[in-house]
């Protein structure tokens, strides 16, 4: 791809998966209203899509506050880092065979360092909000991405034992034969969660658990921040499924459709299992989190590596 | 450990069903809910079935009312029956408890399953006697109140009501 494509496209990515957070809002709870018997928001045009531009319009106008006793500087940056970091994800993306940012030989880290610089964001906003709920929010944050991490990068070894490399498109290629979700399905179980707990979703999002923490820590943002902040969160979950697609469910690769409909496909499933997550998982209790991290998740990690290991040795030997 | 996973998956399950069940929530302006007889909405005052004001003024209902929204003043007519010359309901402080429903002994006062009595101004919360009445009896269509008390009006004399005998003469010795 030449460099003004690569850019042009780039901008498009950046314009799509920001307009697709905004619709996801709307879709998720419409979604939940489906699941939960009920119907969700329904009135504004069709099918109720207006209610994203309502929403829209709604936050745009709202006064853009700064609590006197906040961190200004910090207060303001911390909105904005999450949204960065999540778009910048998005660069090494492989949608289709050819169509993708940036194809760099350390994909896959890139893609990590991205979704652990988001975790700044949380965390300084809790920090500068000067509030002890948004502080009990920013400290939840950094516990839960010190226990997750750790696993969330360990997962994602055994697919690249298998392959041989971190570029994301040579680990699509190696997935001609059979998807990773098969020798992999350690892999891909350790990886949806860490990658939930990652993006602060249910039934991990104990940063803002509402009932014990009024907001957690956005509690003192509102207007456009608290939108930023929202924005970064449905870029982060567009962003794992777009990652789990890519690494366990053969991004582009499948039969008669073109390789662009199969990705989307797979990201959208993948996005609708995550919504239902949500519909049907309770918040498990802290200490439950970091017990299930550190105890179950990281032990399954290691077990995953060394057997993956042994199996590609054997292979190869 | 394992009997947790399954159980979550169970539920994840359970939930991915409802997709294809019906929406309990009704699509209120377009759709009424169904709403019970004996829905407790806005407040009437009702008619015996000889189409006089059942209402005695007792003051039981405002007596009984928990938030202080009734008031009412009592009149006697000519004929010797009780009626209430002004009764008046503060709507914007009625709780919809049914108590002075409970409490009213002439099965005057009843509750309607009726909940649109939105107002944009406070003042036309305040309902007077004229906006409570109702030409009709309501839940109870047999019942008059003078026609079994002991009340004597004009018309009917002690002793004359429903399952009622005469008054014993208690300065009499005769059985």
């Amino acid at each position: 791809m030449t460099e003004l494509g690569a850019i042009s496209f780039g901008l498009f990515i950046i314009v799509a998966a920001v307009g697709g957070a905004a619709v996801l809002t709307w879709f998720e709870r419409r979604m939940l209203g489906i699941w939960q018997d009920r119907y969700g928001p329904n009135r504004l045009g069709p099918f109720g899509i207006l209610q994203v531009a309502a929403d829209m319009l709604k936050l745009l106008t709202k006064d853009d506050w700064v609590p006197p006793f906040a961190d200004r500087a910090v207060f303001i940056f911390a909105p904005t880092a999450i949204v960065v970091a999540m778009l910048l994800g998005f660069a090494v993306v492989p949608f289709s065979p050819d169509l993708y940012v940036l194809d760099v030989n350390i994909g896959l880290l890139f893609f990590l360092g991205m979704t652990s610089l988001a975790v700044y964001s949380v965390l300084l906003g809790g920090l500068a909000s000067n509030n002890k709920y948004a502080l009990l929010g920013g400290l939840r944050s950094a516990a839960q991405m010190v226990s997750y991490e750790v696993f969330m990068g360990l997962s994602l070894m055994g697919v690249v034992m298998l392959t041989g490399s971190f570029s994301l498109r040579a680990i699509v290629e190696a997935q001609r034969d059979m998807w990773f979700c098969i020798p992999q399905a350690l892999g891909l179980f350790t990886f949806l969660i860490a990658g939930i707990a990652e993006s602060h979703r249910l039934p991990f999002d104990l940063p803002e658990a509402e009932h014990e923490l009024t907001a957690g820590f956005h509690t003192e943002y509102g207007g456009m921040k608290f939108a930023m902040f929202m924005l970064g969160e449905y870029l982060g979950l567009i962003l794992i499924s777009c990652m789990i697609a890519t690494l366990f469910f053969g991004g582009w690769l499948g039969p008669w459709l073109p390789p662009l409909l199969w990705f989307c496909i797979k990201v959208f499933a993948l996005i609708m299992f995550f919504i239902l997550l949500r519909a049907a998982i309770p918040r498990p209790r802290y200490d439950q989190l970091m017990s299930l991290g550190w105890k179950v998740m990281l032990p399954l990690t290691l077990l995953n590596l060394v057997v993956t290991g042994a199996v590609a040795l054997w292979l190869e030997g | 450990m394992l009997n947790g996973l399954r159980s979550q998956l169970q539920t994840l399950w359970t939930i991915l069903q409802h997709s294809f069940t019906r929406a309990e929530t009704v699509q209120y302006p377009e759709q009424m809910p169904y709403l019970a007889p004996r829905y407790r909405g806005r407040i009437v005052l009702t008619n015996d079935p000889d189409g006089e004001e059942r209402c005695v003024a007792c003051n039981l209902c405002a007596v009984a009312c928990p938030v202080d929204c009734i008031a009412l003043q009592q009149g006697v007519k000519e004929d010797g029956r009780w009626y209430p010359e002004f009764f008046r309901i503060n709507f914007s402080r009625c709780i919809m408890c049914g108590m002075c429903e409970e409490a009213c002994p002439t099965n005057a006062i009843q509750l309607t399953p009726d909940f649109e009595m939105c107002e944009y101004d406070r003042n036309n919360m305040i309902y007077e006697k004229e906006h409570l009445q109702i030409q009709g009896t309501g839940k109870y269509h047999d019942y008059n109140f003078y026609r079994v008390s002991g009340l004597a009006i004009t018309g009917k004399d002690k002793g004359e009501a429903q399952h009622e005998a005469q008054p014993i003469d208690v300065k009499s010795l005769l059985p």
